[in-house]
């Protein structure tokens, strides 16, 4: 291990949860962070005293609380703002999850009241993906490409888990309006190389958007840097609550855009028959937001700043060099995805022959206490493309360790025994 | 260990050594069910005879142990019999399923699908033993149609 300031051990005493026993006595491994990742102290005694101190609606009471609920509401949007380099803080739209901000951006185009031709969408134009993406950044541009009769096309997957770059420059063409793909792959643990496939998108005068749900979480990630156009995440992957997401999006486009959901909040002033709307980030923010929710964001970001996004990135490194050669020399096993710690993060999928992933999973729950991911992870297309329905998948975190691998090793010898 | 009761000896053994697995001619409805959340799937076909009488449920399919075993079972239980007494079974095999754990099976009726007992104590499997169960309604449906 590195001889950095990160000690596990200490991290781990920050998350209650880890300490708790299962039914049976049985410690708890928890290898779903990919799914969602547990909180530290700090995250729920920040929501707890926000709750029991402060908490009034934000942006339209004037007393004492609603002063306070706004401040931390827009402390919050700072603390995040600083956290992926957005150059301006209002950049960073707050939505309930990174679905909504994929939306979000998805609903901007092809709306027949903007007339900003970057966002106009109709039969002859192509928004682009990749065949690796998670559900939210497929069926958003799906729905995208019916409404206005554009065509959905895709980057198709290596045999190694790689995005397929090959036919780059005949996949993203003049046509193309938007390419949207994920920085991290949920499934592949994939990390893309977006700087290659921006190049072409400027080239042919597109947009790009990043799903970067899994790889704020674990890197450090700056906006400007990446150069992209949209970037979302989501606050329950990251050590913060469920119920609060992110868009970030360069000002000058999020300006161009239409709004999104209409409500209380989102606007100016109000006819009748007519609207007009609020600056960014509250055009995009209808109706009362998860308050408290991104408050605890703010405090997630707190803790992952405490904690050091280079050093999670370097033990989590260190878990994926250990978990793939554990795995990969494990009699039988197909792991889904790149085999080299390169360019990859900690979330490891694989299969067995003969045996289900749902098979595998309760095993691993009922006996280890080994909490896994088993099914398709919502990215569906990414299966079908490997000819498997379905994999078991074991994703690591800051609080994660060696022990825990070798306890998913161990499971996963028992698992063989049942069912060979 | 909990996954000692779910995974039943004979369910294994049903799961490694399926019953009358394979889709055979002829038959009078085949139907497809899947169960989005897990991916696990089947094809079933029907074939009824004179005076109800069940003579084939030949299936395919991929998925969990428990589904698959379930499918197996079905087999065993409704070929050779009736529309009626394998509608019986049907039925308390779905109670049992959908009984959190408190309902006793009648292995009188129930024959070797008492084996899948613990499943009702798992909710996020009961879904997969009932998969082929569910199918086999549907087809009976379709075939008296």
């Amino acid at each position: 291990m590195t001889e950095s300031m990160f000690d596990v051990e200490r991290i781990r005493k920050d998350f209650p949860i880890l300490s708790r026993e299962l039914p049976g006595g049985r410690p708890l491994v928890y290898l779903d962070s990919g799914n969602s990742s547990q909180k530290p102290a700090q995250v729920i005694n920040t929501m707890r005293d926000h709750f029991e101190q402060h908490y009034s609606n934000v942006g339209r009471a004037l007393h004492v609380l609603g002063t306070e609920s706004t401040e931390a509401y827009e402390g919050a949007r700072d603390k995040v703002a600083a956290f992926i380099g957005a150059p301006d803080r209002d950049e960073v739209i707050f939505t309930k999850n990174a679905s909504e901000a994929l939306n979000l951006v998805a609903y901007a185009f092809g709306n027949p009241t903007n007339t900003d031709e970057r966002f106009r969408l109709g039969p002859g134009d192509e928004i682009v993906i990749s065949e690796m993406e998670h559900h939210s950044n497929l069926v958003p541009w799906q729905f995208l490409a019916q409404r206005t009769g554009a065509t959905l096309r895709w980057f198709p997957v290596t045999d190694e888990g790689r995005l397929d770059l090959s036919g780059l420059d005949e996949l993203v063409t003049e046509r193309t309006k938007i390419v949207s793909i994920v920085h991290q792959s949920n499934v592949l643990g994939t990390v893309n190389p977006v700087a290659d496939v921006l190049a072409r998108v400027r080239q042919v005068g597109a947009l790009m958007m990043l799903d970067a749900s899994q790889s704020v979480p674990h890197r450090a990630i700056d906006v400007a840097a990446l150069g992209v156009d949209f970037v979302a995440f989501t606050g329950h992957k990251m050590v913060g609550p469920s119920g609060i997401g992110v868009l970030w999006g360069r000002r000058e486009l999020l300006d161009a855009m239409p709004p999104f959901l209409g409500g209380g909040e989102m606007i100016e002033a109000v006819w009748m028959d007519h609207s007009t709307y609020a600056p960014v980030p509250h055009k995009f923010e209808a109706g009362t937001p998860p308050i408290v929710e991104a408050i605890g964001l703010g405090a997630a970001v707190d803790y992952l700043t405490g904690v050091g996004m280079e050093d999670i990135q370097r033990h989590e490194h260190d878990l994926t060099v250990y978990g793939l050669d554990a795995l990969g020399e494990f009699p039988g096993l197909r792991i889904i995805g790149p085999t080299t710690a390169e360019e990859r993060g900690g979330t490891l999928s694989f299969t067995f022959p003969g045996i289900h992933p749902h098979d595998v999973g309760q095993i691993l729950d009922d006996r280890f206490g080994v909490a896994v991911r088993v099914g398709h992870h919502c990215a569906r297309p990414l299966h079908l493309r490997f000819g498997i329905p379905a994999t078991t998948r074991a994703s690591f975190y800051l609080y994660n360790t060696t022990d825990e691998i070798d306890a998913l090793v161990r499971g996963l010898h028992h698992v063989q025994k049942v069912f060979g | 260990m909990i996954a000692e009761s779910l995974y039943q000896e004979l369910i294994l053994e049903h799961y490694k050594h399926p019953q009358g697995r394979g889709l055979r001619e002829p038959y009078d409805a085949e139907v497809h069910h899947v169960n989005p959340t897990c991916g696990d799937e089947v094809t079933m076909r029907v074939k009824l005879g004179d005076g109800g009488k069940v003579e084939d449920v030949s299936y395919d399919g991929q998925g969990c142990s428990i589904s698959q075993a379930a499918a197996s079972v079905l087999h065993e239980l409704t070929t050779g019999s009736t529309v009626v007494d394998s509608l019986a079974v049907v039925d308390a095999f779905t109670r049992l399923m959908q009984g959190r754990g408190q309902v006793e099976p009648d292995e009188d009726v129930l024959g070797d699908a008492v084996a899948f007992a613990g499943v009702a104590k798992y909710p996020a499997r009961v879904k997969c033993a009932l998969l082929a169960w569910m199918a086999y309604k549907d087809a009976l449906v379709r075939s008296s149609a």
